[in-house]
């Protein structure tokens, strides 16, 4: 069995032309990314707004939930059988499953801002544009890229289950692999589909390290002191 | 609506694998998870280890799982071991963490409170640490129940998957209806279970309730 998907995979002839490996991955990257930023198009606009002004938070959280519980395979034959078979529809899907982790960790990221922070911003004569992209936005990026992660995640795991419903990608050698009883072909799109999920997960634990400003992880900090100018005042300088 | 009455037998053998498919892993999750958390509490260096560990195992593809793990386990591919083992992975990736973080939130002084009146360590653990450690791990479990509700659909694809197979039924004979009962006792088995597990919650952490304002008069 193992034999037989290391045959599968090392065969050159696999891996080029329209339904070679190399394009597989091309394609599947390529649905990953555009409904990826298609959903972050949608909710992080939706997130800060509703983190911003506090209002709404109900429908935040509450997508997110409802979300996790919606059957993926369920949404995508419905899509398609609603819409008609074809790419569109399936990007549809994989937006819909985008939106709701980045708009919930966007949400949770400004909101966590604490009070004190915006009150001095806005004590320095801040507007409410100027709080929102350079104070809540940097301190929020942390679990903002952690939402737009879990949606790529989601979104790559779908892209493959959307092969059943005829679109590409790597998905299709399992699907493929499944009809033809050909079971090393199966395993080459799960474990090709396992290692971009692996590796996409690990560039954007990367990105979380090296975006987060440098003030709040600590790195490059040359004051040790600046732990304690975050205390309240003292009554007496006020 | 004919055909939801025509085939209320086959809706709930699938309701009931549904439910069986993904509580198992649930559980089998949550017996893992609590020695392997003690442990990581125990011995510290364990803990982040585990836990990275946990976040690439829960990176992968439910599909890839199903599919690599026969490789694996030497099981047939169209068997639902690999479906419980796949979803118990999932689980033990998740309330790992959980576990963990909730066993360190337990106060020291009342670690040492309960060893002063000579408590051992495994009826301290038992009856202390999981206690106080209860909301956390609940947390944790919520999560891990409703997502391996909603996931054990896409075994459906590989031939066992509950109300997933409905998805497939209505997919193949292009007809909406089974793939909405589907969805509907999907999201409702999921809504059932968050409740269940919150109901649980509040019976197993009584304290918790103490300074509610209804109590007080």
């Amino acid at each position: 069995m193992l034999q037989g998907f290391l045959d599968f995979i090392s065969d050159p002839a696999n891996w080029s032309g329209a339904e070679g490996i190399g394009n597989r991955i091309l394609q599947h990257l390529g649905y990953t990314f555009l409904s990826l930023a298609i959903a972050a198009l949608i909710a992080l606009p939706i997130g800060l707004l509703i983190g911003h002004t506090r209002r709404g938070a109900f429908l935040a959280i509450n997508t997110g939930n409802a979300a996790r519980a919606l059957p993926t395979l369920g949404l995508l034959t419905l899509v398609v059988l609603l819409i008609g078979i074809g790419q569109v529809p399936v990007i549809i899907a994989l937006v819909v499953l985008g939106i709701p982790p980045i708009m919930a960790s966007t949400y949770a990221g400004v909101s966590g801002v604490d009070r004190a922070t915006i009150d001095a911003a806005r004590g320095m004569g801040m507007t409410g544009r100027e709080i929102l992209t350079k104070v809540e936005i940097p301190i929020a990026l942390p679990l903002i890229i952690s939402g737009l992660r879990s949606a790529t995640l989601q979104i790559v795991s779908t892209a493959t289950v959307a092969a059943y419903v005829a679109l590409g990608g790597l998905g299709r050698y399992v699907i493929d692999g499944l009809s033809l009883r050909d079971f090393p072909q199966m395993l080459t799109g799960a474990v090709l589909v396992a290692v971009l999920a692996i590796l996409l997960d690990l560039v954007f634990a990367a990105a979380a390290r090296y975006a987060v400003s440098a003030g709040l992880t600590g790195r490059r900090r040359r004051n040790r002191d600046t732990k304690t100018s975050s205390a309240p005042a003292p009554a007496g300088v006020l | 609506m004919t055909w939801i009455g025509d085939n209320t037998a086959l809706i709930w053998e699938q309701l009931r694998e549904h439910l069986y498919l993904a509580l198992v892993p649930m559980l089998l999750g949550l017996l893992i998870s609590i020695p392997l958390g003690y442990v990581a509490t125990r011995y510290s260096w364990l803990a982040n280890p585990l836990v990275a560990l946990g976040g690439v195992l829960y990176s992968l593809p439910s599909i890839a799982l199903f599919i690599v793990l026969p490789a694996i386990l030497g099981t047939q591919v169209l068997s639902s071991v690999n479906i419980i083992v796949a979803l118990t992975i999932y689980a033990v990736s998740l309330l790992i963490r959980n576990v963990i973080d909730g066993l360190r939130s337990v106060p020291e002084d009342v670690l040492q409170a309960a060893v002063s009146v000579g408590y051992g360590t495994l009826r301290r653990v038992v009856t202390i640490d999981l206690p106080i450690a209860v909301p956390v791990i609940f947390a944790g479990l919520r999560v891990v129940t409703v997502a391996n509700i909603s996931m054990v659909s896409v075994g459906a694809i590989i031939g066992i998957g509950g109300l997933g197979e409905l998805f497939t039924t209505g997919f193949q004979q292009d007809f909406l209806t089974p793939i909405v009962v589907g969805v509907v006792l999907s999201l409702a088995l999921a809504l059932v279970a968050d409740v269940l597990l919150v109901a649980l919650q509040r019976v197993l952490t009584p304290w918790a309730r103490v300074n509610s304002p209804v109590r007080e008069a």
